[in-house]
């Protein structure tokens, strides 16, 4: 796996730990110890979104930087196979 | 994937419930030429999109309709809230009442519900943005419409934002539609269809 796929990876797992912990404090919005894993995760999120997008371009057209110019619409789409 | 941001594309705020107006806005949910319809149209056409910045196009309007979708429920919401019985059953409104209470379910003007028969995924780029266009138009002229019946400025304000949203998203089309044809043969854009056969057109498909 490349560098991309794999920095693209960790965000999926962080995401998705994100996700599940959302879930979860929406019926367990006083739970102390979901809140501090939400707080790790929304770091860790944050930083390799940072890392991603500046290497490799945004993951949202918000994160786009205009000295690049717009490549938001640049393929490959996510569900078009790429190589490893 | 998807992510949900809590906050309308454009303000709704109605004052004044009105369940007639209600009836006849509830077909831009889920009537043939409503915001379901288009989000859905746009979301799945985009697999067969062989041009990149057009698979965007798509992915982006067929987004920004799932805000518009929200932006019609909300009006919905407002316009039926607090309704008392003899209100219903003046407004005509009861027929929608004893299936949904005060819920939003997509269904056209008429009652019909929601059915994916709206629109089309046809594989062929050509064929899809040609019907994008028109269901723009459509849904302009749906606008006209309710516009032609409101009296509401609350009303007429958020309808008319989505009036424009559809003259926008026909000439982004338009433009999508050029993008595609300049890749294909210029003295027969029919000669093959570049979503389906592998060399077709001056720059290959994705």
């Amino acid at each position: 796996m490349n560098e991309k796929n794999a920095l693209m990876k960790v965000i999926k797992q962080y995401d998705f730990a994100l996700y599940e912990l959302n879930l979860y404090l929406d019926t367990h919005p006083k739970c102390m110890n979901a809140l501090a894993y939400f707080k790790k995760y929304q770091d860790l999120r944050r930083k390799a979104v940072d890392e991603y997008t500046q290497k490799y371009g945004p993951i949202t057209a918000d994160q786009t930087n205009t000295d690049e110019g717009w490549k938001w619409t640049n393929a490959p789409w996510p569900w078009q196979k790429e190589d490893d | 994937m998807w992510k949900y941001e809590k906050k309308l594309q454009y303000p709704v705020k109605i004052k004044k419930p009105d369940a007639r107006m209600a009836q006849v806005i509830i077909s831009q949910l889920g009537g043939p030429d409503g915001e379901l319809a288009a989000s859905l149209r746009y979301l799945n056409q985009r697999y067969a999109m062989p041009y990149s910045e057009v698979t965007g196009l798509l992915t982006d309007i067929g987004t920004e309709e799932l805000a518009h979708v929200e932006m019609i429920s909300a009006m919905l919401y407002q316009l039926t809230k607090d309704l008392s019985i003899d209100e219903i059953k003046k407004a005509g409104f009861d027929k929608y009442f004893v299936d949904h209470t005060l819920g939003i379910y997509p269904q056209s003007a008429a009652g019909v519900p929601f059915t994916a028969a709206y629109f089309q995924s046809k594989g062929d780029p050509i064929t899809d943005l040609t019907e994008n266009m028109a269901a723009e138009q459509k849904a302009r002229s749906t606008y006209d419409n309710i516009l032609r019946l409101a009296d509401d400025p609350d009303v007429k304000d958020a309808i008319r934002f989505l009036r424009q949203r559809e003259i926008v998203h026909f000439q982004r089309f338009g433009e999508g539609l050029r993008i595609v044809q300049d890749n294909l043969n210029a003295k027969n854009f029919y000669a093959c269809n570049p979503a389906f056969n592998r060399k077709c057109g001056r720059r290959p498909r994705m």
